[in-house]
């Protein structure tokens, strides 16, 4: 217990790292999960077959590896630096492996739920002359992100919790590591474990709640 | 065939031919549909009566012969085939309402984002077509909240709102419950009353005879026999077309 009060500053700044890792991946996660979902459904060949090659490759790949591409492949070898501050360079590398990766878990779950959208709204909207895209955006997504608000928390608990292997982009500034470390100095401490699972479940059990009762709250009734 | 003034045909479909796989359905179709015309296709089911009134939008696509609309052959995709399908209504068998849209945001959808009408202007139009379809004081719910008939007569109102050339109606109130099909019939006789040109697929024989120029009876995938709604009802020339009626007439 005393080892948890003495290092608690370290391992709650450590803590605040993951959840602006989850913050930020979590908001581009959606956004580029909902882009690859518009390439899988469109109506371009050539758009289609890059959405599912991407999300087959990426999501098949653990998470990992595509951190460690993200920091030893595209930030070493080919040169993409987001800031000359290495740890500022180092989060947004993590952010970028982290909502990649997790992108195609969204766009998976947006998949399913676009599979739940009678044809017939589609057909619809096009009817009344709305373009593929005005009817993906207006009547489509709308009505498909409704139906899997459950699943996509799923997707963004795990996110949350995958923010702890950061390390295998190198970035050494998130809890778990932080924990790790401590443990080398001071051998285990059993209720750091404890306290530093009950962090992240006072940030993941909500998520879980909140995304519950949204669902139930959005459900589109037919 | 009723032309009206001598104009071109509003529709115009000619050597029309289609197939689903293996499946031939609709085989040289011949047909035009004037301005101010309302047409009801009739005929037993899997026949293609549904698949013919689709592609005039081309929510089905053909695979020879050609669809003019308003002399124009019939875009293939993108901008154009969307403009064009601004300009056709259509009213499905299962209304197909925006289910995460109000009933006031599902008519005024196609002209505030199609047309780029006002919302303000939209929504008082909206509301002159709700009123006129009869539901104008439940234009806050939500489709699901409202019975079958109901629905119907909004998606017929949502139609209007883009104030189409036509209006194309797939089997309008095959999915109603007896009791509510009269009020959507209603609806299309006064349609057809106000000059709409219409392509009805329908088995309501009350309505062809009430309110179409022309019957169009088709089978197999073929127009079997067309003309006056009276006639055909009475004296139909076809075997196929006396078969169908006695099987319909009797119960």
């Amino acid at each position: 217990m005393d080892d948890l009060i003495k290092y608690a500053p370290d391992l709650a700044a450590g803590f605040l790292v993951n959840v602006k890792l989850s913050l930020v991946s979590s908001v581009l996660a959606l956004i580029l999960g909902t882009v690859l979902v518009s390439m899988r459904v469109s109506p371009t060949p050539v758009l289609r077959a890059a959405g599912t090659v991407y999300v087959n490759v990426v999501r098949n790949t653990p998470l990992t590896l595509v951190l460690a591409f993200s920091a030893l492949g595209l930030s070493d070898t080919l040169g993409l630096t987001f800031s000359e501050e290495p740890s500022t360079n180092g989060f947004w590398l993590v952010v970028l492996g982290l909502s990649a990766y997790t992108a195609t878990f969204v766009a998976e779950a947006l998949r399913a739920g676009i599979n739940t959208v009678p044809l017939g709204q589609a057909e619809a909207a096009r009817a009344i002359g709305l373009t593929f895209l005005q009817s993906l955006r207006m009547i489509i997504l709308p009505q498909a992100f409704r139906a899997v608000v459950g699943p996509l928390g799923s997707v963004i608990i795990a996110m949350i919790k995958n923010t702890t292997v950061a390390v295998a982009a190198g970035y050494l500034a998130e809890s778990a590591f932080v924990m790790k470390d401590t443990f080398d100095d001071t051998g285990v401490s059993i209720p750091i474990f404890i306290g530093l699972a009950l962090a992240f479940m006072a940030i993941t059990l909500p998520v879980g709640f909140f995304t519950g009762w949204l669902s139930r709250r959005l459900a589109v009734v037919r | 065939m009723t032309e009206a003034g001598g104009s071109s045909p509003l529709v115009k479909l000619e050597a029309v031919n289609k197939h689903f796989g293996a499946l031939h359905v609709l085989k040289d179709i011949d047909l035009s549909v004037a301005r101010g015309e309302v047409v009801v296709v009739i005929g037993p089911s899997g026949g293609g009566k549904s698949t013919l009134c689709r592609t005039i939008n081309r929510l089905e696509t053909i695979d020879t012969g050609s669809i003019t609309f308003d002399d124009q052959r019939l875009p293939e995709e993108g901008k154009a085939l969307a403009k064009l399908r601004s300009e056709v209504g259509m009213v499905f068998q299962s209304f197909n309402l925006f289910s995460h849209k109000t009933i006031m945001e599902n008519v005024t959808l196609g002209p505030i984002k199609v047309r780029g009408v006002s919302r303000q202007q939209a929504e008082q139009r909206g509301l002159e077509l709700l009123e006129r379809v009869g539901i104008a004081s439940q234009a806050a719910k939500y489709p699901a909240q409202l019975s079958g008939g109901q629905q119907q007569r909004v998606a017929i109102a949502r139609a209007l709102a883009m104030d189409p050339k036509m209006i194309l109606f797939d089997e309008p109130t095959s999915a109603l419950d007896p009791e509510m099909v009269q009020e959507v019939l209603d609806v299309m006789i006064g349609l057809a009353r106000d000059g709409m040109t219409m392509l009805v697929v329908t088995h309501e024989m009350g309505f062809a005879r009430r309110a179409a120029n022309r019957v169009v009876f088709m089978a197999d995938g073929q127009i079997v026999e067309q003309g006056d709604p009276d006639e055909f009802f009475t004296t139909p020339r076809t075997d196929r077309a006396r078969d169908f009626l006695s099987k319909i007439l009797t119960h």
